[in-house]
């Protein structure tokens, strides 16, 4: 990031606050097994659904784990999970940009169709056709949150790389001989970072949301592996016997959401002056 | 329009028709349910046409969904068309309502927002749609089902019986939309708030409020009906969550039941029911914002 864009963001409180808040989450889903006071599969019958106490600052869950410790655990789930989704969308989708951009053509035409098909598709919907095929569990969440990002990011890709491959130096660099994937790395993908890094940003607050959203419908994340979403499919239960441990999970999926898409804002005015901010 | 709106219902279906072809294994078998006789998987690989190349199965698949025939249930053995009619109509009400719930607080709310711009109230309405959007709706919902059933034992908590078993679900969904809703109208009116034609309306003496409503808000239509036609067809899929939550038979709750029972011909049909209409909504609402501005048309 060049250092005005740095500035700028770093003048904007909402985005430092944003990525602050991120950057704390973060250490604390790695530092989990050093943080977390309990095992969080431990389970313990005799002492399920209990309130806060000394021992189990936040309660116990139905099975009487610990909620504190499912929670850490949780969020390191949550947070990788949203990550490789996001990082195999953006390979996959600025790969399929810049694809289409380059060759034009039945390519492109081929890129935009598979495009329209896919944000047909209400999000939750497409996740769940996704995971009809590949079966519940990590993988097919991963897979099923990058095909919900992909078209996103393949737009963007498309739109930026196409405005930079008429360009004279384009022209120049093709007039001497350069080669084709060359060109994409030394001159066109630059011109697509910095949309696509706000963007990713911002959609990783999302990934966060359906990622939990399948673990909660029980379609993401198995039991008794610890989720932020997961740990809310008993949410019923939980808010008549031991409220507590159905606030945490969802204060802690929204302020993750809600971070993600502060910095990500944040990083589109910093990084785009001449867009106005909203 | 038209255009546009086949050839995504044609991708659409074909991605659909996928969904069997896709996982590993004999599509036959697992058509008829993993216990099921050789001698039954045979048979429903004749009926299904399983046994024929495939894209004279797409085409059979697309000629026989758009009869409304969309095969039968593995784990019910009832046909899955009637299957999404029993189930649409609670998802399709949960989804009307909660759009107009958040049509008219998101324009409110959206207008005060403008209207006070950059002062406080703008501020409370901006961070608070943040944060909207943000809360997952599931959450949400169960937030909703602890104050007013559980603590305040006002509302009831499960079921679809009653209109008032509607009214915490159309909340929570209705709440959340609003949030996009609020943000697209105070955008576009921000827009054109500042517009010439404001300004001689003002100086021609008309009344603030009908500046606002009949020359701002007039104007700034087209997105803000955009929006909402978006969120509508959204909820269509989105309010599966919230279904859970509230034990509420729609066709969310049906798909994600036929997910883990891997019953997908169900799988298929709701997928493709939703999808369509999804295309449908939005077909609809590009519609719409021709009629409202009529220079669309011609782009």
């Amino acid at each position: 990031m060049r250092a005005g864009a740095m500035a700028r963001f770093a003048a904007n409180r909402a985005a430092v606050a944003g990525a602050g808040v991120l950057l704390l989450v973060t250490a604390a889903a790695v530092l989990a097994p050093w943080l977390a006071p309990h095992d969080p599969l431990a389970v313990d019958l005799s002492r399920n659904f209990e309130g806060p106490s000394w021992a189990n600052p936040l309660g116990t869950d139905q099975l009487g784990r610990d909620t504190l410790s499912r929670l850490l655990y949780g969020g390191r789930v949550s947070l990788a999970l949203s990550v490789l989704s996001i990082g195999a969308a953006l390979l996959t989708g600025v790969a399929a940009g810049l694809a289409a951009a380059w060759h034009r053509g039945w390519v492109d035409a081929l890129f935009v169709r598979l495009v329209d098909v896919l944000l047909s598709f209400p999000d939750i919907l497409l996740a769940i056709a996704v995971i009809a095929m590949l079966g519940p569990g990590h993988l097919s969440t991963i897979v099923a949150v990058a095909a919900y990002a992909l078209p996103t990011f393949g737009r963007i890709t498309r739109a930026a790389a196409l405005a930079s491959v008429s360009r004279d130096f384009i022209m120049a660099s093709r007039a001497v001989g350069a080669s084709s994937v060359w060109m994409m790395r030394k001159h066109v993908l630059p011109m697509c970072l910095s949309p696509l890094l706000a963007q990713a940003t911002v959609m990783l607050g999302k990934a966060v949301l359906l990622a939990s959203g399948l673990s909660f419908l029980g379609l993401g994340v198995q039991p008794p592996e610890a989720e932020w979403g997961a740990m809310l499919s008993r949410g019923r239960d939980l808010i008549r016997t031991a409220p507590i441990g159905a606030f945490a999970p969802g204060i802690a999926i929204t302020v993750v959401a809600l971070s993600f898409s502060l910095a990500g804002d944040g990083l589109r005015d910093a990084l785009d002056p001449k867009a106005t901010p909203a | 329009m038209l255009g546009r709106t086949l050839p995504v219902l044609g991708g659409v279906s074909l991605l659909v028709f996928l969904i069997v072809h896709a996982i590993p294994g004999d599509p036959a078998v697992i058509a008829a349910g993993l216990e099921a006789s050789p001698e039954t998987v045979e048979q429903i690989r004749r009926d299904l046409g399983l046994d024929r190349p495939l894209p004279e199965q797409f085409v059979t698949f697309v000629t026989r969904a758009v009869r409304g025939e969309l095969g039968t249930s593995i784990r019910t053995g009832a046909p899955v068309a009637e299957e999404i009619a029993d189930r649409l109509p609670y998802t399709a009400r949960l989804a009307f309502w909660s759009v107009l719930v958040a049509a008219v607080i998101g324009v409110g709310a959206g207008l005060v927002s403008a209207v006070w711009h950059n002062r406080a109230l703008d501020h409370v309405v901006m961070v608070t749609t943040l944060v909207a959007v943000s809360t997952p709706s599931y959450w949400l919902a169960l937030m909703m089902m602890l104050t007013f059933s559980v603590w305040l034992g006002l509302l009831p908590s499960i079921g679809a019986t009653t209109p008032l078993h509607y009214v915490l679900p159309v909340a929570t969904l209705g709440l959340q939309s609003a949030g996009e809703v609020a943000r697209m109208t105070r955008a576009a009116l921000l827009d054109v708030l500042g517009e010439e034609y404001l300004r001689a309306a003002r100086a021609k003496g008309v009344p603030e409020i009908r500046v606002l409503v009949r020359h701002a808000l007039a104007n700034a239509l087209v997105p803000v009906t955009a929006i909402i036609g978006l969120r509508f067809g959204g909820l269509l899929a989105g309010t599966v969550l919230v279904e859970s939550v509230f034990a509420i038979p729609g066709v969310g709750r049906m798909m994600v039941d036929a997910v883990v029972a891997r019953d997908f011909p169900m799988i298929q049909g709701g997928v493709l029911a939703v999808a369509t209409l999804y295309v449908a909504v939005n077909a609809a609402t590009d519609m719409l914002a021709t009629l409202a501005d009529p220079r669309l048309g011609r782009a």
